[in-house]
């Protein structure tokens, strides 16, 4: 039956590459990734083999630690959980327990980060090669902590998922998300910084993670390295029954979810009125204003580009403090505008197959492609406006507002045109509706690329004018080329946006049929 | 203006489909369907899965290019003039998502809005369209958290708003329950009495039987019969007939093992 059931899950993952070449070009490129990261970690390990016991035992059982707390985390934030082997899909075949739980934890390795967690921590065996007793504790501490993050993350998914399937928590917590993901770069750096400030007190975190649930399978190797032979059991002892007692509990949390299928309640809601409907004009165009405004409020996928927004001068600033380099606090606006233009590239991707009822209604691109675009103008404008003025008052420098706004402004409508151009003729697979704004489809990665970056090069081209403009301020220190920016941005800017809405709108006319094959085939 | 002298000419019929054809790789999903829909009737398309049924909706649509063949809806060529054939069609296409963040009303409205109505009338036929479906209880619940057939209601809700000539309905009734899909076939039946054209397509036989009066029976992209549901079903049950022109009943001599326990 365990063999069963990792040949079905082997199967999945085989059956799944071959719906498209793309797929395996994505898992290729994903496995590289983590060959890549995989390759570091146990090189690493090896090498710890000639530092002392003490510090090794110190990485060691920090990153094991680490590696459950992240098998812990990941699947409910990121709502990523690997669901292929979902236990509700098994309930109507009787199958025993003990068999169903082996089964389901040992597929949890195959796969990715299965796959790299159980090398790396294999890798410690070589750590702690330094006689026959410490290698064959560091092989028992691998295999019990390896399961360990297995049955927890189960433990974890089983556990939520209740909550994890009503969609409103799916929703705030996929952007909720981002905020730290986003900050990861400062806030790797505060860590690093204080680490660096107190070295004591990592060994000291690390000793005290020895002795629970999250370090003690890590810590076997090392105890036995350095002749500790009690402490050695009785962290054999805790690892052993933290693997039996998660075991407990997942089996417990299973044989309820068996029984019990996953409701999400919802709220019923009396007519609220039309939203964003009532205010703008009663024309195909303000209706598309309204829909896609709701669509950036409401979808996690869009939310979450406007929640980066506001981090996006923190990250500028971390950046400028790190480096002393203040002056790329200027750029704020231009790329805020660049980011806001852009995102609607996808726009109709983003539909997925709800872009049949424009097609049914025989919408005119014109009008789809001028609604798209102003619903981002509405608060792509106010932003791009307050975030190239703001930096004025920390550098001081005034002279160059003028240049920053033109050049601002003009990306941001030679964005928006170009956005609207691009979205009427390529389609990029991204996240379905509803689900996670991670939940990236794989294989998409080279045929995204070509789109993105074959179109910041064209964007890049047609902002040139204004780029000029700018660097010949900064380094000549001429005003009169700030001012001349000013004209020229929104003027030329201006221009190509409605150029682009316009050839978008004819390109759009001429094959929404193909489009909406295009995305009836990501479905 | 010139006085033209009326004389007899066969009616303009709701949808003509001539010789549609569509390949989908090596697989050809629809091999030359013709087909004439009379206007003011509640034409039935039955067939396997598979069949072809669906493509051939969206290709009279407007959804999806055929590699041949023309559609006209009330004479108007589909694909030369789509933005004409269109204002003439409501479309519930099936396997399509809707834009499901939008609350009910949200949605219907939009589809309204969407084909250039003024908001006064969008607004009063959001209303009566809701109560008619049973759905003004939820007419500020997002479309994403109703169920499957709700869902169904809504986007049959917005394929009505605009009051079109030609109805097409893909599957509507799936997993309706039956007190409104009940209330959905007085709203179909009324809108034929006053003129109106209606095609669905179905899988349940007696409920096509029972609810229209003509029927074309369609398998591996071709059609098998086509006619009013008497001349088709040629004194058997339509159900009946059907397995006969589309044949793959398997007379099952296994499966003993099924009744021993």
């Amino acid at each position: 039956m365990v063999a069963h059931l990792l040949r079905l899950k082997l199967t999945l993952l085989r059956n799944s590459l071959r719906r498209s070449p793309w797929q395996l070009v994505g898992l290729g490129i994903g496995a590289l990734y983590a060959l890549g990261i995989v390759g570091l970690g146990v090189a690493g390990l090896l090498l710890l083999r000639q530092a002392d016991v003490a510090t090794a035992q110190t990485v060691v059982v920090l990153g094991g630690a680490a590696a459950v707390l992240g098998w812990a985390v990941i699947p409910i934030v990121a709502s990523a959980a690997d669901m292929t082997l979902d236990p509700a899909r098994f309930t109507t075949f009787a199958v025993p327990m003990p068999q169903l739980l082996a089964g389901l934890a040992l597929a949890g390795l195959i796969g990715i980060p299965g796959a790299a967690t159980t090398l790396v921590a294999l890798a410690t065996v070589g750590t702690w090669s330094r006689g026959f007793l410490a290698a064959a504790g560091a092989l028992a501490g691998a295999v019990l902590g390896v399961l360990t993050c297995v049955v927890l993350s189960r433990v974890v998914t089983a556990g939520t998922v209740s909550l994890a399937s009503s969609r409103r928590f799916k929703d705030v917590s996929a952007v909720a998300f981002l905020i730290p993901l986003v900050l990861m770069g400062p806030i790797v750096a505060g860590v690093a910084r204080g680490i660096a400030g107190n070295a004591g007190f990592v060994a000291e975190l690390a000793r005290f993670l020895e002795w629970t649930p999250a370090g003690a399978a890590w810590a076997l190797g090392g105890e036995l390295a350095a002749g500790h032979y009690g402490p050695a059991a009785l962290k054999l002892l805790i690892a052993a029954a933290t693997l039996a007692a998660l075991a407990l509990c997942w089996k417990l949390l299973l044989q309820r979810a068996l029984v019990t299928p996953p409701y999400a309640g919802t709220a019923k809601k009396k007519a609220a009125g039309l939203g964003l409907f009532a205010l703008v004009p009663a024309t195909p165009t303000g209706a598309i204003v309204a829909r896609s405004l709701s669509y950036w409020l409401r979808d996690p996928r869009y939310a979450g580009a406007l929640v980066v927004v506001p981090l996006l001068p923190v990250l500028l600033f971390f950046q400028a403090s790190q480096t002393g380099f203040y002056g790329i606090l200027l750029f704020v606006g231009p790329l805020t505008a660049f980011l806001l233009a852009w995102s609607i590239a996808s726009d109709v991707s983003y539909d997925s197959t709800a872009f049949a009822l424009h097609v049914s209604a025989g919408v005119r691109g014109l009008h789809d492609r001028l609604g798209r675009a102003v619903a981002c103008l509405v608060f792509a404008l106010p932003v791009v406006l307050v975030f190239s003025v703001l930096p004025m008052f920390f550098t001081g420098d005034w002279t160059l507002l003028p240049g920053i706004l033109g050049l601002a402004l003009g990306v941001l409508f030679t964005g928006l045109g170009l956005s609207s151009v691009v979205s009427a003729r390529y389609t990029v697979p991204v996240p379905l509706p509803g689900d996670s704004p991670f939940k990236k489809p794989p294989g998409n990665v080279a045929q995204t690329l070509a789109v993105q970056f074959g179109g910041m090069a064209v964007l890049l081209l047609l902002v040139s004018p204004e780029l000029v403009l700018v660097a010949l301020q900064l380094a000549g220190g001429s005003a009169v080329a700030g001012w001349i920016c000013l004209v020229l941005g929104p003027v030329l800017g201006l221009a190509l946006f409605i150029a682009g809405v316009r050839l978008g709108g004819k390109w759009f006319d001429s094959r929404t049929p193909e489009l909406l094959a295009q995305l009836a085939v990501n479905r | 203006m010139t006085f033209e002298r009326p004389h007899p000419r066969p009616p303009v019929p709701a949808l003509a489909l001539r010789g549609l054809a569509k390949r989908f790789g090596t697989k050809i999903a629809v091999d030359g369907i013709s087909l004439d829909v009379p206007t003011g009737s509640f034409y039935g398309i039955v067939g396997p899965n598979g069949a072809g049924k669906t493509t051939t909706l969206s290709m009279a649509t407007g959804l999806l290019r055929p590699d041949f063949g023309t559609a006209l809806v009330h004479g108007v060529d589909v694909w030369q003039r789509p933005l004409e054939a269109k204002k003439l069609m409501g479309v519930l296409p099936d396997g399509v998502r809707l834009f499901d963040r939008l609350t009910g009303e949200q949605l219907v409205s939009y589809a309204g809005l969407l084909r250039g109505m003024d908001r006064e009338v969008v607004a009063s036929r959001v209303a009566e369209l809701l109560a008619a479906l049973d759905l003004s209880q939820d007419a500020g619940t997002l479309v994403v958290d109703y169920s499957a057939g709700m869902t169904k209601k809504i986007a049959l809700a917005s394929a009505l708003i605009h009051a079109p000539r030609l109805l097409v309905l893909d599957e509507p009734f799936e997993s309706v329950d039956p007190v409104s899909a009940a209330n959905i076939r007085d709203i179909l039946d009324r809108y034929v009495a006053s003129g109106g054209t209606v095609i669905v397509s179905s899988h349940v036989m007696d409920l096509v039987q029972r609810m229209c009066d003509h029927v074309a029976v369609v398998a591996a992209g071709r059609v098998l019969a086509a006619g009013s549901v008497d001349e088709v079903r040629a004194g058997e049950s339509l159900e009946d007939r059907f397995v006969q022109l589309v044949g793959g009943r398997s007379h099952t001599e296994g499966l003993e093992w099924l009744r021993t326990f």
